[in-house]
């Protein structure tokens, strides 16, 4: 049983905290590297574009709520996540048509679109605020839990327990299915294929009769797909705070560099590599190897490698050991 | 035209003396940020006094109090220090009531009030460094230390049953002074703690410190901290099976850690800096009827810490910084009249006429000295989603 029990313990306390995380930052991550590898730029504005995202379908979902209109056990937010998407594509089709069309016709440097986007971010921001506040504000409701660690206990008998969001576990499957749809839709369609070519050569894919701001246009929706999808089922679990998703820009960068910029398969790996290094390191495994360790050799310090107040220090570093050592990151991408 | 520059000039000149008849009273408190579901009933506190003492006519020959409200926001200290400033040049506030969390107090304290000689009462500042800081007799306040609170919720954690705890606060001078305060008295009993560990407010997610707790082990969870952080704390902990027994410092309790906690919070128990007595009586009673929220948080402490800057100008016979700072603890101790919430006239009249009075208030105020408060705590146990009251310490 002590194995198991090491298993129960990690899993409740890190794997499924990760494993969400992970998967949220996966969605961020494929935005990220889908507008770096067709338009060719790092966008700045993402962490508060996902929380305008989020505050539209905040919105919508109060909306809703209102009206007595829901989906119990599942939260109400993902009726809303519709109205979401449309508004995030309205706002990023804008955004391109205000500020990066006027760039990409003078052919600017890359660093002046990371600049217009910094610029972006700043307004998106101060968006949000206005609507939302900076406060907290909780829009997750239906069943909170698929199980709670007094039922897992009771099932299984064992001394460890383990709970189960209901928004984890919602985070999980969305994003597995998102990426599959993602991949089917960049391998197998028409619009995905012009996509990746215009991605792997954009003058030979002009030559080729693709139309290039068709090719932008079907980018920035499904980035704004991939934003209010991430951003939602974030606030979902964690709960909205418009600062969050600005701290969340370094961890979805660091995954995006870390699997290879303009690689999906790199981001989404990236993703789960960030997430699982921040809990692993600084969980403190010693009531793991307490079950695991034979007895009288039980660990008598917290074996934690770095404080929890560390979390963002150990991205710092995967980001810059990565671009050190291995700028092209794991699935051999752009370099930045 | 002759008669309407003379008309313009005696307008011009009774505006002078409507004026110079008005005393500014600074009330700095945290009206963004963490504690910010409590401050808005403090600063109504605080005014009811105000406008008790301006209502009754005998304040310095008529004088009023006009309140002056700032920002303090509990945390960033920069923005209290440019809130206290502006209150004291640019309104001409002669003291401040504030602020209210230990770390900006402190900053606002030593970096603006030492400096511009203005005298300050906090309401709610419990952090245990107050009580050594040298603050040139300019700082007061009218709850007590968290020395003290430590060591009554060690105590209650040990009557409890509970031999070993683990620990977590909330990163700032409150959180880590009470930390302290409750570990010292808590290895003295006997007891033992598995792990301390600081958290931060507004954080989204709270299970890696959690899972660090869980992994130290222990009974029970002591929280010190405030609704926002402390309150996902615990709630986390609770979700995640870590912890079943919680105990909860006096940041944490209000109505909003119920709404915001839940189920998780049923049994827990916790301290709070809490009077019983004629004069609370009197102050709910008067803050009923005044539609002010009585019940809520150091609201009475800042009625107290209102009334006492009130008083001691009235003791100095001028509305002056100085004055007020020497006066403060002559009209908060004995000897002189017992002074309740409701008799602040009677008091300002003993003053006036030289008496002397002892200001009681609705916490029955007894200050030790600059920087330090005596006062009373109540332990309460969540029930069925109502603080009930176990019993004063």
């Amino acid at each position: 049983m002590e194995p198991l029990n090491a298993l129960v313990s990690v899993s409740n306390f890190m794997l499924i905290p990760a494993l969400a995380y992970g998967s949220q930052l996966a969605l961020g991550a494929l935005g990220i590297t889908l507008i770096y590898s067709i338009l060719r730029f790092a966008h700045f504005a993402h962490g508060d574009t996902m929380a305008l995202g989020t505050a539209a379908v905040i919105g919508g979902t109060l909306f809703l709520q209102a009206r007595g209109i829901g989906i119990d056990p599942l939260p109400t937010a993902l009726l809303a996540v519709p109205f979401g998407i449309l508004i995030m594509s309205a706002y990023l089709l804008a955004a391109d048509r205000l500020v990066y069309r006027y760039y990409r016709k003078v052919k600017a440097k890359p660093m002046i679109f990371v600049m217009a986007s910094l610029g972006v971010m700043f307004i998106t921001n101060g968006i949000t605020r206005l609507f939302m506040g900076v406060g907290e504000t909780r829009f997750e409701d239906g069943a909170r839990f698929l199980f709670t660690v007094r039922e897992f206990r009771e099932w299984s008998g064992l001394a460890e327990g383990m709970a189960l969001r209901s928004s984890q576990a919602l985070t999980i499957v969305t994003a597995l299915i998102v990426m599959v749809a993602l991949f089917w839709f960049l391998n197998r369609t028409r619009a995905g294929k012009s996509m990746r070519a215009y991605s792997d050569n954009e003058d030979l894919a002009l030559l080729s009769g693709i139309n290039p701001e068709r090719v932008v246009m079907i980018t920035w929706v499904i980035t704004a797909i991939l934003l209010v999808l991430a951003g939602t089922l974030y606030g979902l679990d964690k709960g909205f705070r418009p600062f969050n998703y600005f701290q969340l820009l370094l961890p979805m960068f660091a995954a995006a560099i870390l699997g290879g910029l303009g690689s999906p398969l790199g981001a989404i790996v990236g993703a789960y590599v960030v997430a699982f290094a921040e809990m692993g390191i600084t969980y403190a495994w010693r009531r793991v190897f307490t079950y695991l360790m034979p007895e009288g050799l039980e660990p008598t310090s917290m074996m934690q490698l770095l404080p929890v107040d560390y979390k963002f220090a150990v991205t710092f570093a995967i980001l810059v050991i990565v671009l050190l050592f291995r700028p092209t990151g794991i699935f051999k991408g752009k370099v930045l | 035209m002759k008669k309407l520059l003379l008309a313009s000039t005696a307008l011009v000149f009774s505006a002078g003396v409507a004026l110079a008849d008005e005393v500014k009273m600074g009330v700095l408190l945290g009206f963004t940020g963490p504690i910010e579901s409590i401050t808005p009933h403090m600063a109504d506190g605080a005014e009811m006094a105000f406008r008790e003492v301006s209502e009754s006519g005998m304040f310095l020959g008529g004088h009023t109090i006009t309140s002056v409200r700032a920002d303090s926001t509990c945390v960033d200290s920069s923005a209290a220090q440019a809130a206290a400033e502006r209150m004291i040049s640019s309104d001409g506030v002669v003291a401040i009531m504030g602020a209210d969390c230990s770390g900006v107090t402190m900053a606002v304290l030593q970096n603006v009030a030492m400096s511009a000689g203005v005298p300050m009462i906090s309401p709610s500042a419990t952090s245990p460094a107050f009580t050594t800081t040298e603050s040139n007799g300019l700082f007061f306040r009218t709850s007590p230390s968290d020395a003290r609170q430590g060591a009554i919720l060690a105590g209650i954690v040990m009557e409890r049953g509970f031999n070993e705890v683990a620990l977590t606060y909330t990163n700032n001078d409150y959180g880590a002074g009470f930390a302290n305060a409750f570990e010292e008295s808590f290895l003295a009993a006997g007891g033992t703690i598995t792990s301390k560990v600081a958290h931060e407010e507004a954080r989204g997610d709270y299970s890696a410190e959690v899972g660090q707790l869980a992994s130290a082990g222990g009974d029970a969870l002591v929280i010190l901290g405030y609704v926002d952080g402390g309150g996902s704390m615990l709630r986390t902990a609770y979700e995640l099976g870590a912890f079943e027994n919680f105990f909860i410092g006096d940041g944490m309790y209000g109505d909003e850690m119920i709404s915001a906690v839940g189920e998780a919070l049923e049994g827990t128990v916790g301290t709070i800096p809490w009077a019983e007595g004629e004069g609370a009586d009197r102050f709910h009673a008067m803050a009923e009827e005044a539609g002010v929220q009585g019940q809520s948080s150091y609201t009475r402490e800042s009625y107290d810490a209102a009334a006492l800057l009130a008083l001691a100008a009235q003791a100095a016979g001028e509305a002056t910084p100085a004055g007020i700072a020497a006066n403060i603890l002559n009209v908060a101790n004995a000897p002189g009249e017992e002074i309740l919430p409701g008799d602040l006239a009677r008091g300002l009249e003993i003053l006036a006429n030289g008496g002397e009075v002892n200001y009681v208030g609705a916490t029955n105020v007894e200050l030790v000295g600059p920087g330090e408060a005596a006062g009373s705590y109540r332990e309460y146990v969540v029930e069925g989603g109502e603080y009930v009251t176990v019993k004063f310490h």
